[in-house]
């Protein structure tokens, strides 16, 4: 652990979020959704340590009700993502011939396509619900992982100790399941970090633009777009989910580079 | 070179069709009506069957694929419903600014890359690279969302430095290209750090130095050349970001190019507009990866005969 800082650092910020994402909500007292007018752009007391918004909604609420709605979207969007990747890259690499070249192609096509304006399309055709908001961002994260799991296993395949099962007579699913995707586990655990951060920055954006989930449910990409409005008299409005934004990133992004130095690959960014 | 340059163009055909095709896709496969979507839930059959007709929705799939398509190659992106005019003449409007501002970005991100990632690899473990890697992270982990209303508050409203809003003069630009810029520069800084300290001891670089050249000015001149390769390519890699930075950042700075146009018009749900400017966009991006490829190639001329 001290040799690896990142690794520390990173696994305690995601920890503690994962802890407030999943306890907060029933911490914090008051309602998030409560409008109290008298209350409203209320700097911070002790009542309501974070303050209070335009509408007199209590922020500290939000803020943890928003890392649940933001920190569930990024894991269902990477998990969903993380799980046809694999399963087409590796469909694609053991298949071989025309299936292999169909489904790269395929992906190729999707890749060239911008990931966040095939997100910004999908989200605006499908609507604003929670499940459509997935399927839009996991449209454009699949494609990554099936790249990298499918280069992963024509590389592995030819290892000894795969050869060796197959000369055993491991059928190709005992061989997936049993001696290729352990060994793929580390480079798309480092992966799947890194892309935890990029979903929380795309989901906020797409909150921001409107396009995600719709208010009065808190997300801290709403939120901010809420707050730009009272820049002036009440920058803790934008302050707060701004950096809930930026540290859920920070701390995944610092898992991924302590995860990529602990399986000692080389670095993707 | 030149065979180089046109075997890529070529090869960019099946993937700009590809490209037009899945925007295609995505405005007539995935379930729901835009027109249902334009007019209500509650709109006569009347006026939804006259929308349809006059989208051309009434026809066959492959007819309208066909026409879309043959629409594409006379430039006749169809008509705006809510302004009214050819979506042709709105995106070519607003394309400059766009350009201008990823433009902008872009060198934004070179320019405060490079001073980083020069000072942390020429002197790794010390103060000074620990400060411009935490910048970097900083970088790297603040949302353009955020960023953007942050530099308002300080440089615009606080200190009255620049322009809240808008497009004008290069002081227009300052804020929006810093906030666009910031997390690819902080990419490209650690990238540049990293490529600097695996050089260190290299052959040519102990050459530039028994030349007579100081550790800093062999690092400058040689290191940095040799990570240019990766940079040219890791900001090709960039250029998604980029996008996702300028959608939002037309968005928060009123700036009027075609990401506000498209966040426009999906909210007003003019379709022809919206395909448009998602088809402009996609296009773009292809061509900035072959750009990418070309910059790569002119710099390492191993790549050409790849």
């Amino acid at each position: 652990m001290m040799r690896n800082p990142s690794l520390a650092a990173g696994a305690a910020m995601v920890a503690l979020l994962l802890l407030l994402a999943a306890v907060g909500p029933h911490l914090a007292a008051a309602n998030p959704l409560a409008i109290d007018l008298g209350r409203a752009l209320a700097p911070p007391s002790r009542t309501h340590p974070l303050g209070c918004d335009a509408l007199g909604r209590d922020l500290l609420a939000r803020i943890l009700w928003g890392a649940r709605i933001s920190i569930g979207i990024a894991a269902a969007v990477v998990g969903v993502s993380l799980l046809v990747g694999s399963l087409i890259g590796g469909a694609a690499a053991l298949a071989g011939g025309l299936t292999d070249e169909l489904l790269m192609r395929a992906v190729d096509v999707l890749l060239a396509f911008p990931g966040i304006l095939l997100a910004i399309a999908l989200a605006a055709i499908l609507g604003p619900g929670l499940v459509d908001l997935v399927i839009a961002l996991a449209a454009m994260g699949w494609t990554g992982y099936a790249r990298l799991v499918r280069g992963e296993i024509l590389s592995l395949r030819e290892r000894d100790y795969v050869q060796a099962a197959r000369g055993l007579g491991a059928s190709p699913g005992r061989l997936l399941l049993l001696h290729l995707m352990p060994a793929v586990a580390a480079p798309v655990a480092v992966q799947a970090s890194f892309g935890v951060s990029g979903i929380i920055i795309a989901e906020a954006a797409l909150s921001f633009l409107g396009l995600g989930i719709p208010p009065p449910q808190p997300t801290w990409g709403g939120m901010l777009d809420e707050g730009r409005a009272f820049m002036l008299v009440a920058p803790h409005l934008t302050t707060v989910p701004g950096l809930a934004i930026g540290l859920s990133v920070l701390g995944f992004n610092f898992l991924g580079d302590g995860l990529a130095q602990l399986f000692g690959r080389h670095r993707r960014r | 070179m030149i065979r180089f340059f046109l075997r890529r163009l070529v090869a960019l055909a099946p993937v700009a069709l590809g490209v037009a095709t899945l925007t295609f896709a995505l405005i007539h496969l995935v379930p729901g009506d835009p027109v249902i979507a334009m007019l209500g839930e509650n709109a006569a059959p009347v006026d939804v069957a006259g929308l349809r007709h006059q989208l051309g929705l009434d026809r066959s799939l492959p007819v309208q694929y066909a026409l879309y398509l043959g629409g594409l190659v006379h430039g006749d992106l169809g008509t705006s419903i809510s302004l009214h005019e050819p979506v042709s003449t709105l995106i070519a409007a607003r394309f400059p600014a766009t350009l201008e501002l990823a433009a902008a970005g872009m060198a934004m991100a070179v320019l405060i890359a490079f001073p980083l990632g020069i000072v942390a690899g020429a002197w790794p473990g010390g103060a000074v690279d620990l400060g411009a890697m935490g910048f970097a992270i900083i970088g790297i982990s603040i949302p353009h969302i955020y960023l953007g209303p942050l530099l308002m508050i300080i440089f615009s409203l606080h200190l009255g430095w620049f322009p809240l809003t808008g497009r004008g003069g290069l002081a227009h630009l300052v804020l929006p290209a810093f906030t666009i810029g910031m997390a690819m520069a902080g990419i490209v800084a650690r990238m540049l750090r990293q490529s600097l300290v695996q050089v260190r001891d290299a052959d040519f670089m102990r050459t530039a130095r028994s030349k007579g050249l100081s550790h800093f000015h062999a690092l400058a001149a040689h290191g940095v050349r040799n990570a240019l390769t990766s940079v040219v390519s890791l900001l090709g890699l960039q250029a998604g970001a980029l996008l996702t930075g300028s959608i939002v950042t037309e968005i928060i700075f009123s700036w009027p190019g075609i990401g506000r146009l498209m966040i426009e018009a999906i909210t007003a749900r003019d379709y022809p507009l919206a395909q448009g400017c998602v088809l402009v966009f996609a296009l773009t991006y292809v061509l900035v990866n072959l750009l990418t490829d070309l910059g790569y190639s002119l710099i390492d001329p191993r790549v050409r005969l790849a």
